[in-house]
């Protein structure tokens, strides 16, 4: 593979200025209560970018008071659907004026692709923002058919003070997953961005300002998860709190949840997601495919592609070209226009994901490609395949959140049905093939939150998206993504005299 | 101000300062009423950009090159004249629609993509906000108040209602009695005709094309001869907004040529009309022996609106008068049979003349009047039929009765009071400034005499009994029932008629189904793990 690490090669990397660095409470930027900071770093170099304000357990007290000021007495909840929706419209058309800015902020942040964000991310947000924006004045209740001569119905009332944990991966992409319908619905939410990716975040948090979101109906505070994330997850005055990042946090979110006020709780957690190729796919196409699927956001998707399963007819044919193609990446700088892959997000998560190479080759998979380090600083991996991967391996069980593909080999439909559902995952799934009897049995007999047909990462903001079992429970997404913001409450009164029920 | 802090009904709650004065209980100069039509008319300040046929995004001549004078109702003078469509300009609108819906970017675009174009349309229309607000009072004579408190803001609203619905448009995945994987496909209808009457000229726009292009269609639209110019000047702002080209259709002319030709149309696949129920049975027939096109109807309506014992009589007084006369009486849905219980009628009686005798009428563009002309001088003439049939019937004619003003087409706020069931004014709609009020003693039989009527659209209670709000929220046969409230058309409220007043619903979701059709894509499926 081309090693495009450092840079002025050929391409410049845009100023990143940073703007805000404290804490979002009550519509203002604060120091934390403490007075800590924390150093948020360039993973291209690993060196620090800016000093962020550390959120603890007191500023999460802060930012919950807030909202839940906002929530009881502020104006957002009493604000008609439409006028909510005209504020998050406004939000959208400034994000849309910030591209660029928020772009370079998630690339120096996150290590992804500068020119992904400007094309994808930023935009997408925008999109996400507009797409519950419209659906701000669609929240409907229903009246109801009652078996005795009574008059009910439902009202879906805003469930109150939301507590949002979003992950460092997509730092735009989740912080809206979650803030976007959450306003939408009416809540008052607290933020706490990942560690790695405070930026945008707070950058959000002013636009939100910025467009009429009145004070402490969105309140940001960067920490860590133990302090900070804990403090969310166990206040007593937080009505809900929607989770996204790996399967063994949740679990204590959950647990911290069900220890205090008994929060529900939605989480959208790890995945481990099969791709099942099909003899009668278009090699090329699918060879494609699946190195998108692994390799996009250098493997830190929690949808990542990362078990695939071949039909033996094309099964050398398939890893002969997956290795080629991957060859062919360009892992680097990730403002440089040229790169497909840029660093890991931290030290952490890079050795974590070089033990895992590590371990599969001593479990005896074969390591077609890949496989190192690269660059001389920063925190970059080669695209990597293995092959004569088994289904017990470390490798084909737990999620890597890097650029690893396990590549196996299956004979029959029911066969690989069995060894796509033999996980404690079930994020997503990919099914390449051109038969439309295969594609339906597939498609219903995986157990997954998601199915892409001859296609992979199709998230759309009208599609809800969340998992089955260990990959988490809620959508976010779509009009399921409201939901989980919403309480239903049913009205019943007596009818005297109606001539029909 | 109590009344506006109950913000009992909408339209008010819009209308700016000086109007909502008005509304209130505050006393209004006892000259008013009368002095406002004699001075000479306020001049407009807008410039008429748009005369012709809109076409293929062009506007265009009529084919017969004919035109046909639209008349501003305060002088009967000719403001402009306007392109007269007629059957060959139908066709080409027909055909430049069906183009566009064929092979046209239109319904193949994403629907964030048509969405985006509908945010953008809103957007126009508020920054021309104060144009298009003139455009409408002189084309139509209804007052600028309203024109620029209410009923612009209420096209924005509408359009951003169904551009955050364009994305969202989701069919059902069906559990079938056997092995079959069966998905629902809401797929756009094709070309809609549709045909606007002139009393909300802008509104029924709005209405009628933003849930028709929010589900990908595309829109020959007639418009009433009364009324032919705002419409054209939004349909332009809509191609700046990036509408493609024959996806939005405006051809102005008469009901008989024009207005047939589109119900008639072979080519066109669904149609849509608000106006009198006369002539809604003449668009379903014609839809009939076409093509059955399927057919929405809001027609006409006679609606009650009940005030019972229990109501604070001041507040039913402005809300009952407000029904019935706002916008010159020209609502299809006015309140226009007020039922009044026994035990408050005379008080009730008494406080409605008084209102209406200090109901300011005058130059729609003057400041703080309430009252327009009405339409053309043909409604003008009607409705002074109609109020001599009541006095001859012999109701008692207790405010008004006769013209306002020497020339133009204004009516004094005419109020008839102990009218019987059985009258003309107690059964025919007047569409004119002209309130029947009626006695009851009871709810049964308030009730009876609310749904003897061949009409259904709308009907308001007044009450504070929570039993008596229910039961007749259920008993009434009408589309709407606004209780303590009236005239509350958000675009997320179904609207639409019971029995003659009409058939299908517009706004909210249910308007949706008018421009949809339904697709049923069923396959075996093989092995499933479950079903």
């Amino acid at each position: 593979m081309a090693a495009a690490n450092g840079s002025g090669k050929g391409f410049e990397v845009p100023k990143v200025e940073v703007k805000f660095t404290k804490l979002f409470i009550n519509g203002n930027f604060v120091d934390a209560v403490s007075g800590k900071t924390f150093g948020t770093r360039d993973p291209r170099t690993g060196d620090v970018i800016a000093n962020i304000a550390e959120g603890d357990k007191a500023d999460i007290d802060l930012a919950v008071k807030a909202a839940r000021e906002a929530f009881d007495n502020g104006p957002w909840p009493r604000m008609t659907g439409y006028e909510r929706g005209r504020i998050l419209h406004k939000f959208a058309d400034l994000i849309d004026q910030h591209i660029e800015e928020l772009a370079i902020l998630d690339t120096v942040d996150a290590g992804k692709l500068f020119a992904i964000g400007k094309a994808r991310d930023i935009p997408g947000a925008a999109h996400l923002l507009r797409y519950y924006a419209g659906a701000a004045d669609k929240i409907h209740g229903e009246t109801l058919k009652m078996a005795q001569r009574m008059h009910g119905y439902t009202l879906k009332e805003p469930v109150g003070v939301v507590g949002l944990i979003v992950p460092w991966n997509y730092p735009t992409t989740m912080f809206f997953f979650k803030v976007g319908p959450a306003l939408a619905a009416g809540c008052a939410v607290v933020v706490k961005p990942a560690e790695q990716t405070p930026l945008s975040a707070l950058f959000y948090a002013h636009l939100a300002k910025e467009a009429g979101v009145p004070d402490g109906v969105l309140n940001v505070v960067p920490g860590l998860g133990p302090t900070a994330g804990a403090a969310v997850a166990s206040h007593m005055d937080v009505d809900k709190l929607s989770f996204t990042g790996s399967t063994e946090v949740g679990r204590l979110v959950m647990k911290a949840a069900a220890e205090s006020n008994l929060k529900p709780v939605s989480l959208e957690l790890g995945g481990k997601s099969p791709i099942v190729v099909f003899d009668d796919a278009d090699l090329d196409m699918a060879v494609n495919l699946v190195n998108f699927a692994t390799y996009t956001n250098k493997g830190e998707i929690c949808v990542a592609g990362t078990r695939i399963y071949v039909q033996e007819g094309i099964y050398d044919a398939f890893v002969k070209k997956a290795a080629e193609l991957a060859k062919k990446s360009v892992v680097g700088d990730p403002f440089n226009p040229r790169v497909t892959q840029g660093p890991q997000v931290d030290k952490d998560q890079y050795e974590k994901v070089l033990k895992y190479i590590d371990i599969g080759m001593r479990e005896g998979a074969t390591l077609v490609t890949g496989g190192k380090a690269c660059g001389d600083k920063g925190y970059y991996i080669e695209p990597t395949i293995f092959t004569d991967v088994k289904d017990d391996m470390s490798i084909a069980q737990d999620e890597i959140f890097g650029p690893v593909m396990a590549l196996m080999k299956f004979k029959t439909v029911e066969e690989v049905i069995q060894k796509a559902n033999n996980t404690r995952y079930g994020l997503a799934a990919g099914i390449v093939t051109k038969n439309i009897d295969i594609a339906n049995t597939v498609s219903r007999s995986i157990r997954a939150g998601a199915i892409w047909i001859n296609c992979y990462f199709a998230f759309d903001p009208d599609a809800p998206f969340g998992g089955y079992k260990m990959s988490g429970f809620g959508k976010d997404m779509g009009m399921d993504g409201l939901e989980k913001y919403l309480q239903t409450k049913t009205v019943v009164t007596p009818l005297y005299n109606t001539p029909w029920l | 101000m109590y009344w506006l802090r109950l913000r009992l009904h909408y339209w008010t709650s819009l209308l700016p300062g000086a109007l909502l004065h008005r509304f209130s209980t505050a006393p209004a100069p006892a000259a008013a009423t009368s002095a406002a039509t004699t001075d000479e008319p306020i001049q407009p300040a807008v410039e008429i950009k748009h005369t012709q046929l809109l076409i293929n995004g062009n506007f265009v001549d009529a084919a017969s090159l004919k035109t046909f004078p639209t008349v501003d109702p305060r002088t009967g003078e000719v403001i402009a004249r306007v392109a007269e469509g007629d059957v060959e300009d139908i066709d080409r609108a027909v055909s430049a629609a069906r183009r566009a819906f064929d092979h046209g970017p239109w319904p193949r675009m994403t629907a964030y993509e048509r969405c985006r174009v509908l945010l953008r349309f809103a957007d126009l229309i508020e920054e021309h906000a104060g144009e298009i607000a003139a455009l409408e009072t002189w084309d139509n004579g209804k007052t600028l108040a309203q024109s620029v408190g209410a009923e612009v803001p209420m096209v924005a609203r509408c359009m951003r209602y169904y551009a955050g619905w364009a994305d969202k448009i989701h069919g059902l995945v069906v559990p079938a009695d056997g092995a079959h994987h069966v998905q629902v496909l809401h797929e756009p209808v094709g070309v809609a005709g549709q045909i606007i009457p002139w009393n909300f000229p802008l509104l029924m726009f709005a209405w009628k094309v933003g849930p028709a292009l929010a589900c990908g269609n595309t829109v020959v639209l007639k418009t009433a001869e009364q009324t032919p110019l705002s419409a054209l000047y939004v349909a332009s702002l809509l191609h700046e907004a990036g509408l493609p080209e024959g996806v939005l259709n405006v051809v102005s002319g008469f009901g008989p040529t024009a207005g047939a030709a589109l119900c008639s149309h072979m080519g066109v696949d669904k149609l849509a009309f608000t106006g009198s129920t006369g002539t809604g049975q003449i668009v379903l027939e014609l839809a009939a022996r076409s093509n059955l096109k399927p057919v929405t109807l809001e027609l006409g309506g006679k609606s009650p609106f009940i005030v019972m014992d229990d109501a604070d009589v001041d507040q039913a007084v402005e809300l009952a008068h407000h029904a019935v006369f706002f916008n010159q009486g020209q609502c299809c849905c006015a309140g226009s049979r007020t039922f009044v219980h026994e035990r408050v009628y005379d008080e009730f009686v008494e406080k409605s003349k008084a209102r209406a005798t200090k109901r300011v009428v005058g130059d729609p563009f003057r400041d703080g009047v309430e009252q327009g002309p009405q339409i053309d001088e043909e409604q003008f003439k009607k409705i002074l039929r109609y109020v001599q049939s009541g006095v001859d019937s012999g109701a008692t004619l207790v405010a008004g009765g006769d013209r306002a003003g020497n020339r133009g087409f204004y009516i004094q706020p005419t109020v008839f009071a102990d009218a019987k069931d059985e009258m003309k004014i107690a059964r025919e709609e007047i569409f004119g400034p002209v309130q029947t009020i009626l006695k009851f003693s009871g709810m049964e039989e308030v009730i009876r005499w609310a749904n003897a009527t061949h009409y259904g659209l709308a009907a308001g209670v007044f009450t504070s009994s929570l039993d008596a709000a229910n039961t007749l929220s259920r008993a009434l046969r009408v589309g709407t029932v606004w209780v303590n409230c009236y005239d509350v058309f958000d675009a997320g409220i179904p609207f639409g008629g019971y029995k003659m007043s009409g058939v299908g619903r517009e706004k909210g979701i249910y308007a949706l189904r008018n421009y949809l059709q339904t697709k049923a894509v069923v396959t075996p499926i093989r092995d499933a793990a479950w079903l």
